[in-house]
């Protein structure tokens, strides 16, 4: 009966769950779903997580490449976020060039990594005006169940802080590098920025961490990037109105999630190394 | 631009504002607008004829396109898009026309300084040219906070490149609720709070030079 009333009237389906201040996946309503962490799982590339949110799962693998600068910017490497929602994810992608939604999120991490300043783009400098790393990395997501930027920011982060970049010599004689993949550092991470998404169901309700049908359901969305307690970027883009103080609810909720996912991503770290 | 550099004084005035409505023929509605120096050019097409793969059954497709002044748009425009999709969407009586589309198209002229909020406010204003039904209208004001920590309300472009943070904000004309926010940059939750209230004061304004351009246009025909 539940099942049929979902199919046939999914808003007043919510609602009802909603008056009770509980969702029908039993989350109160400023509840995350719980998340995993898997660190350092692809082998082959330089630095890789796999973050599952509730049934969200998004891959990302970091690989280096060696390229030249821009001459303007001689000691300054790249970093190229690239987010992949493919027909094998959900029904809602096709098959074929990058679509809408997924530009836009590969625009929101580029975004994250400029405006949080986490990787001083100068330690990525090998040879002053001929040689810089690039880090490509690829976010790939495997199972789409909503707030996708979430997971992709905190896969990324995840997979920076496990990177560790080989040592290049730089032969001055003979004008040629060599690398020494025996010999790694570790990439320096300045700082950790997290990611929260809010939905807005009817027009007034904030749901934290939406999944695909919320997602569908909602009237608006709010993500807000912090880091430890400033906040990096907060991205409403239209949607409801919202009133100053259920912003200011959103950013102090936000700032408790910064905290648990720092402690998260520690301590996978810490049983990573041992 | 004279009031960007007398500003100094009292630092949340907006930069001049000047709008020229229904100046292109074939479109049912286009504005240009300059805030200081910066300036974009819009057109609407609406209700009009929609894609078969866009239809909706109970409201209208609003779609954006943005044209940059040189080169091919990339995924920052996308975004762009997006944020002036989304925006126009909410203030539109969209139910009022279902399985229709309303076009938009934005053409950057010259950014100099809050080019987001002075494309939504040319967009707002090519919507009321076009006389498409609307709950309410929008302003969007941008501002930044420069290395004292200094909020500037509407920088110009050098200004915000020298500052740590910038923000944009769109409030609907209803209840000065917040449409829109899209923020750059570290900074405190009391800061965001500080550059919100500006803004919104800032916004009257904008809904002002709204009422103002209404009227000139009416008065003439």
């Amino acid at each position: 009966m539940a099942a049929d009333v979902k199919t046939a009237q999914p808003l007043q389906y919510y609602r009802k769950f909603i008056e009770k201040d509980v969702r029908p996946d039993e989350r109160t309503l400023e509840e995350f779903r719980p998340t995993v962490l898997n660190i350092g799982c692809v082998t082959t590339a330089e630095g890789s997580a796999l973050v599952k949110l509730g049934n969200t799962t998004v891959m990302c693998g970091i690989k280096a490449e060696i390229a030249s600068p821009k001459t303007e910017e001689p000691k300054k490497g790249y970093i190229v976020p690239n987010v992949e929602l493919g027909p094998l994810c959900s029904i809602l992608f096709r098959p074929g060039p990058p679509g809408d939604q997924a530009q836009r999120l590969s625009q929101f991490t580029n975004d994250v990594i400029t405006h949080s300043c986490c990787i001083n783009k100068e330690d990525l400098c090998i040879v002053p005006g001929k040689y810089v790393w690039v880090l490509y990395c690829d976010m790939v997501c495997l199972n789409y169940d909503g707030n996708i930027s979430d997971a992709c920011v905190l896969a990324l982060l995840a997979a920076l802080k496990n990177t560790s970049l080989p040592k290049v010599v730089w032969d001055e004689d003979t004008e040629t590098i060599e690398t020494d993949h025996n010999t790694t550092t570790q990439l320096n991470i300045i700082c950790e920025p997290v990611s929260s998404t809010f939905s807005i169901f009817d027009n007034e309700v904030l749901l934290v961490d939406p999944t695909v049908e919320e997602e569908s359901l909602s009237t608006g969305e709010v993500t807000i990037v912090t880091i430890d307690d400033k906040i990096c970027m907060i991205r409403k883009p239209g949607g409801s109105p919202l009133t100053p103080q259920q912003l200011d609810l959103c950013i102090n909720r936000s700032f408790i999630r910064s905290q648990e996912v720092i402690r998260l991503i520690q301590e996978t770290l810490n049983s990573v190394d041992r | 631009m004279k009031m960007s550099e007398q500003k100094s004084g009292s630092q949340n005035v907006l930069r001049l504002m000047v709008c020229e409505m229904a100046h292109l023929s074939r479109p049912d509605g286009s504005a240009t607008t300059f805030q200081g120096d910066t300036c974009v050019m819009t057109s609407v097409y609406g209700p009009t004829e929609v894609r078969m793969a866009k239809e909706q059954i109970d409201r209208t497709t609003v779609e954006v396109v943005y044209k940059p002044k040189s080169g091919l748009p990339s995924c920052a425009e996308k975004s762009l898009e997006n944020i002036i999709c989304n925006t126009c969407e909410n203030i539109l009586l969209g139910n009022a026309h279902p399985r229709s589309a309303i076009n938009i198209t934005v053409q950057e002229v010259q950014d100099s300084g809050s080019f987001t909020a002075c494309c939504i406010n040319c967009c707002c204003l090519a919507l009321l040219d076009a006389g498409i039904g609307m709950k309410c209208t929008m302003a969007a004001v941008n501002c930044c906070i420069d290395n004292e920590e200094n909020i500037i309300v509407d920088p110009t472009r050098k200004e915000e490149e020298q500052s740590q943070a910038v923000l944009t904000f769109a409030f609907d004309s209803k209840d000065k609720n917040i449409i829109t926010v899209i923020t750059k940059g570290k900074y405190s939750q009391q800061q965001f709070q500080k550059c919100l209230v500006l803004c919104r004061d800032a916004s009257d304004s904008v809904f002002k030079f709204y009422r103002e351009t209404m009227e000139k246009k009416l008065s003439k025909t």
